[in-house]
Order: C-alpha cells, then structure tokens, then sequence
C-alpha cells in the first residue's frame, strides 16, 4: 500500500426497530465520525433498517486472533452443563 | 457475468496428497461448508483470485450505473424517475458493499479503483453497450439484472465470510430491480405500437449481450474448477446461461415479444430450450476494449474520480484540522 | 386573481422547486467524489422527488382541471414553471452543487416550518412530513460547506467562488409578492421576507465557521416565482419531458 491519502474505513452497526442490539451491517469511508455516522444513514438505512446507527473506526478494532480459536472457543463445547437441555424435567411438571 | 472469466493462477488443480497441511486444512474447511473470514489463512492465490472477481464484480456495478444513469433525467413520470433512481443508487451501495468486502483482502478502494481507471481491471462485457430508448432501462432491468441475479443467488452460500454476506445483502435489495425492469417492457408491450416496437428493438439489442454476460463455455477451464473447488464459482457459465434461456423465453413470449433467434426452440427430449450459437468473437472484442462504449464509460468514471479528488481532499484536510483543534483544546 | 388561483400558482412554486433541485441533483448520481456521496445525493434528490409529487398532485387538486403531479411536470414550457433561479442553476462543481444546496435548505427548512402551520390541512401534513427530510439536507449541506470552506486552500477557494456567484439569487427567497401576500392572509402560508433574518444568521455563522467571507447584500436576480427563467430552465425541461412530448399520450 502507498501512502495516498485515503478515508478511513468505518465499521456500522445499526440497531434494528425490534429492540435487539446493534449489528454489524458493513463498513464504508467517511473522512470524520460525524460524515460516517450520516454516511452510515444514507448507505445501510434506505429500506428502513434501523433506529439507531454506531460507527467506529476500523483500525480501532481490537479483534481476537483467529489462530487462538481453539483456546479461546473450544473449552465452551464441554460446558454442557450451560443449557437449559442438559436437563431432564419430568413431562408432568410441564413447562419449566 | 458480473465477473466474467476470472483468473486463478492455477494451470493444475492440486491433488490433496500434493497440498501443504495447511493448503490441506484449509481446503477441507471449504469442504465442510465453513466460511472463511478475513485474517484467516488462505492460500495466496484464493485471495488474489478472491480480489479479481470482487473488485470486478464491484466495477461492474459502478460502471453499470452509468448506461442506466443515462435516463435518470429523461424517464418518462415521477415515479418511474424515483425508481430509477433509487436502483442505481442501489448499484453504488452494491459497489460499495463488495469494495469493503475485497479490502477485507488487503486492498484499499483506492487501489482498486486506480485499477479500474488504468483499464487494468475488467468489469463486465454489458455495461459497454448503449442505451438508447427508454426501453432499454426495461430491458437491462429485465435481461441484466435476470441474469445477475442467477449468479449471485448461489453466490450467496460462497466460502468468503465478507462477499458471502456482502451477496445476501445485495441479493435482497436487488430483488425490485429485475421486476421493475420488465414492469417497464410489461407497459411499452400493451403500449401504443411505437412503444411496443420499442421494446422488440431493445431486446433485439439486448439478448445476445445477455447470454455472453455469463461468459464463454469453461468446461474445461481449469480456472473455473479451481475457483468451483474454492466455492467461489458456484455454477458453469453454461449451465446458468441454459437456466436463463429458460427462464426467460417465456417471459419474452408473455409479452409478445421474439427473442431474436431462429434456431430457438424447445427441446423436450432435454426439457430445456435449444438456442443459436453466440459470437464470441464480439464478446472477446468488447471485453479486449472494443465495444461501442468501453472509451466513453472509462473516461467518465476517471473524470468523476480525478474531479472528486479535491472534496476527498478537502474533507480529509478538515478532519485533520478538527483532530488538532481538539487535541490543542483539551492540551 | 382569487385565493383557489393564487394557492394553485403558490403550490406550482412549492412542486416546482422540489422537481428541478431533485433533477439537478439526480444528475450527480455516478459522478459525485464518492461512492459514499452517490447515495447521499441520491437520497436527498429522492426526497425531493417525493415532495414534488405531493405539491404538484395537491396543486392538480386544486386547480381542478385533472391534471395529476406528472401532468403538470412533463407538459409544461418553461414560462409556467414557477421555481426560483437558484434551484435550477447548473451543477458546476461539487462546491457550487453545495452552496446551492445549503442556501435552498436554510430557506426551504424555514419555509417548511412556517407551512406546518398553515390553515390548510394538507399543506401543514406535507411540509410536516418534508421538514423531516429537509432539517437532514441542511445537516449534511452545512457539513460540506464547512469542510469544503475549511478544508484545503482550493476547497476553499472553489466554495467561495460558489458562494459568491450563487448569492444574488438568494434575494429571491425573501421577496413576497402579491401571491405570497394572498396566503399570508389567508393563514395558509408563512411570510416570506420574515425568514430573512433566520436564514441570515444561520448562513452567515456558517459561512464564518467554515472561513468564507458573505458577500455583501446587493441587487438580487428575480423572476423565477412568476415564470420568467435563466437560459438553464429550457435545457432540463427538453431532457425531463423528451418523452413525454415525442410519445403524446403514451402510458409510461
């Protein structure tokens, strides 16, 4: 990559209208927060998507490496205990 | 295609004994239907193969934004101009969503555009033809967008996390843009006889560059299995062009309208239409820089970008100068 | 002239500069310096495009003559188009494009303001809907005259050519004539010289913000309200209502 000046790219989240948390939707440039929060608008919320709009600089991201999925993901799968199937409640006591 | 005869950088396909582990690991991923996400490791040629056809995939979509563009100031009522509109705007966001996806690859939009201005980049062979009656904003809608779509509905499920997803999106917002296309031929069809000999022309015009959009025959194209062995390419070129054949002739026939071919007729030994041969020689022609468009839509798209370059500017200036105003303030 | 005549005409004005804005800006749509600013534009000009079809549709209605919003787009010469000079001044470039935009939104968001609180119902519903859409405009033109005017030497340069060269078409906004007097009294319409102050301050703290010296008041051009146009207006129409006018009577 050169040196050529570039807007950053900015990672968007948009909350939807039925109360679930912010989603990631995409990326775009913006050259400020304030452009890439009214960029973010009219690129990812023209059919009504959203109520709410985050924006945050992609190289702000601190992401976890993929070469520590295992470690990091793996040690959940024997945790079985976790969810609520794990359980046996007998039929008669109906909905628990 | 969108993306047409896309390069690999393979000669062979790689037996699984040939592969290196991780070559092995990777390619059993793909195998096991796990996508693939940025950062990951890849082999290089996945990547660039991955680079090509998406920033192909997104010049397409920004160079198609100008045959169609062309008629944004002269459609015919209000709504038929929001419409437009609206879709080729739609055409930028999808350039933008598969430019974001192809810099999840290590590429800036910049350099990919700086591609595209250089004529390095190919972009799709249809986007060279003009449009020249409002008809043929039906027909691209009808034809162009049919038969993109039968392309990137199996591209959806592709190995890449960041195209697989980018496809989702635009296969949803893209689904208006075939139906207001042929609600388009539907009333030049039932119109005065001027406008219904309008919508034969555009389809005579349309058609064949329609069926070369997926490309010549790539059985044995070892590109095309490789990047099908990646699931990256889904389908053969022939394959989906045979299922728009199929599609469409009816649709052609609803409307009254002749698909200029006299050698297409139904097979129903194969159930499928037998259809001509297509030239090939035009194809290759207008993907080598010579169809009646490539000049004009090369140098409108670098004069917009060059024009462009001092509000990019201008604005970066700002931000910067925002950045220190508050850093000095809060000093 | 009575008030259902002037209330026509003074719609014609609303659907009109709705129509020619949005046209303009639709011809950015593929050219603008960015992606990101293809689909911004885009968005505003369909915006305008919307309220157009409101204004117009409502005028038809009032006028009573059958004619619907397309009718009264596509078979008009350029004599009854009743927008003002600014909206259909040239594109230019992206700076010019800009400043025309920020001058027409400070106004129209006012003006839509004062409409939300016209005695006709269906005016006050629509510029209620439109003052919505408008006060995003105006965010996002003010943004680009502040960075363009304090971005870099030749932003700036470019966006005070654009200011300086669109000005004397902003006296237009303000002058209230006969049409504009006929709703004031009827309830149905704001007074058009009582915007000036607002749009001033606005503009002028703006201007400041983003390092751009105002031009000093001077003579303004006028015309456009009662259909006497720069040489630009003729050349839209000929695109807008090819088709309309090759193909009489044609459904679309």
């Amino acid at each position: 990559m050169t040196d050529r000046k570039e807007w950053p790219l900015w990672e968007v989240f948009i909350r939807s209208q039925h109360g679930l948390a912010h989603r990631h939707v995409g990326s775009l440039h913006a050259p400020d927060a304030e452009m890439a929060i009214k960029n973010a608008r009219d690129v990812y919320t023209r059919r009504n998507e959203g109520v709410s709009i985050w924006v945050v600089k992609a190289s702000d991201i601190a992401a976890s490496s993929p070469g520590e999925k295992g470690p990091l993901f793996d040690p959940a799968n024997s945790k079985v205990y976790r969810h609520p199937t794990f359980y046996e409640i007998p039929e008669e006591l109906g909905h628990m | 295609m969108y993306a047409q005869m896309v390069k690999t950088g393979v000669d062979r396909i790689q037996s699984s004994e040939e592969m290196s582990p991780e070559e092995r690991a990777f390619q059993e991923r793909i195998d096991a239907d796990i996508k693939i996400e940025p950062k990951e490791w890849m082999p290089e040629a996945y990547r660039k193969t991955l680079i090509r056809q998406i920033s192909q995939h997104a010049h397409s979509e920004i160079i198609g934004m100008q045959p169609e563009g062309n008629w944004i100031t002269r459609a015919p009522t209000l709504e038929r101009k929001a419409i437009l509109l609206a879709k080729v705007q739609d055409e930028a966001g999808h350039g933008l969503y598969l430019y974001c996806a192809a810099e999840t690859l290590g590429v800036s939009r910049d350099e990919l555009m700086e591609q595209l201005n250089s004529g390095k980049a190919k972009y799709s062979s249809i986007f060279n033809y003009p449009t020249l009656t409002w008809a043929d904003i039906g027909a691209i809608g009808w034809l162009v967008d049919g038969a993109a779509i039968m392309n990137q509905v199996p591209l959806q499920r592709c190995s890449y996390g960041p195209y697989s997803r980018a496809m989702i999106r635009i296969c949803k917002e893209e689904s208006f843009h075939q139906r207001q296309g042929y609600d388009i031929m539907m009333k030049l069809a039932r119109g005065t006889p001027e406008q219904k000999q309008m919508a034969q022309d555009a389809l005579n015009r349309w058609w064949w560059p329609s069926l070369m959009m997926f490309g010549p025959s790539d059985a044995d194209s070892v590109h095309s299995a490789q990047s099908m062995k990646w699931k990256i390419k889904i389908n053969s070129n022939d394959e989906l062009r045979q299922k728009f054949v199929d599609q469409t002739v009816p649709q052609a026939e609803y409307l009254g309208l002749t698909v200029p071919d006299p050698d297409l007729r139904w097979n129903a030994e194969r159930g499928h239409y037998d259809f001509g041969a297509v030239d090939w020689e035009e194809f290759y022609q207008v993907i080598a820089g010579n169809g009646p468009c490539n000049r004009q839509r090369l140098r409108t798209r670098v004069k917009a970008y060059e024009e462009g370059r001092w509000v990019r500017e201008a604005a970066e200036a700002y931000a910067a100068k925002k950045a220190a105003r508050a850093q000095a303030k809060a000093a | 002239m009575n008030e259902q005549e002037a209330l026509f005409e003074y719609l014609l004005r609303l659907g009109d500069n709705a129509l020619i804005l949005g046209h303009r800006l639709s011809e950015w749509c593929g050219h603008s310096p960015a992606l990101e600013e293809d689909l911004a534009l885009s968005n505003v000009a369909l915006d305008l495009i919307g309220q157009t079809q409101l204004w117009l549709n409502l005028a038809g209605e009032i006028e009573g003559k059958g004619r619907d919003a397309d009718k009264l787009a596509y078979l008009r010469d350029a004599r009854d188009f009743r927008n003002l000079l600014l909206v259909e001044q040239p594109n230019g470039d992206f700076a010019m494009t800009m400043a025309r935009q920020f001058y027409f939104d400070a106004w129209h968001y006012l003006q839509l303001q004062g409409l939300t609180g016209s005695k006709e119902s269906r005016i006050a519903e629509i510029a209620a809907k439109s003052l919505k859409e408008v006060a995003y405009h105006l965010e996002r033109s003010r943004d680009w005259v502040l960075r363009l005017g304090d971005g870099t030497e030749e932003s700036h340069r470019r966006m005070q050519a654009a200011i300086d060269d669109l000005w004397m078409y902003t006296g237009e906004l303000f002058e209230a004539d006969e049409i504009d007097r006929t709703m004031i009294q009827a309830g149905l319409g704001p007074d058009p010289s009582a915007l000036q102050e607002s749009w001033l301050d606005l503009v002028r703290a703006t201007a400041e913000e983003a390092t751009l010296a105002l031009p000093q008041p001077g003579w303004a051009q006028r015309g456009g309200k009662r259909g006497i146009h720069t040489e630009h207006l003729g050349y839209i129409l000929a695109d807008l209502q090819f088709l309309q006018r090759a193909y009489p009577n044609a459904v679309w």
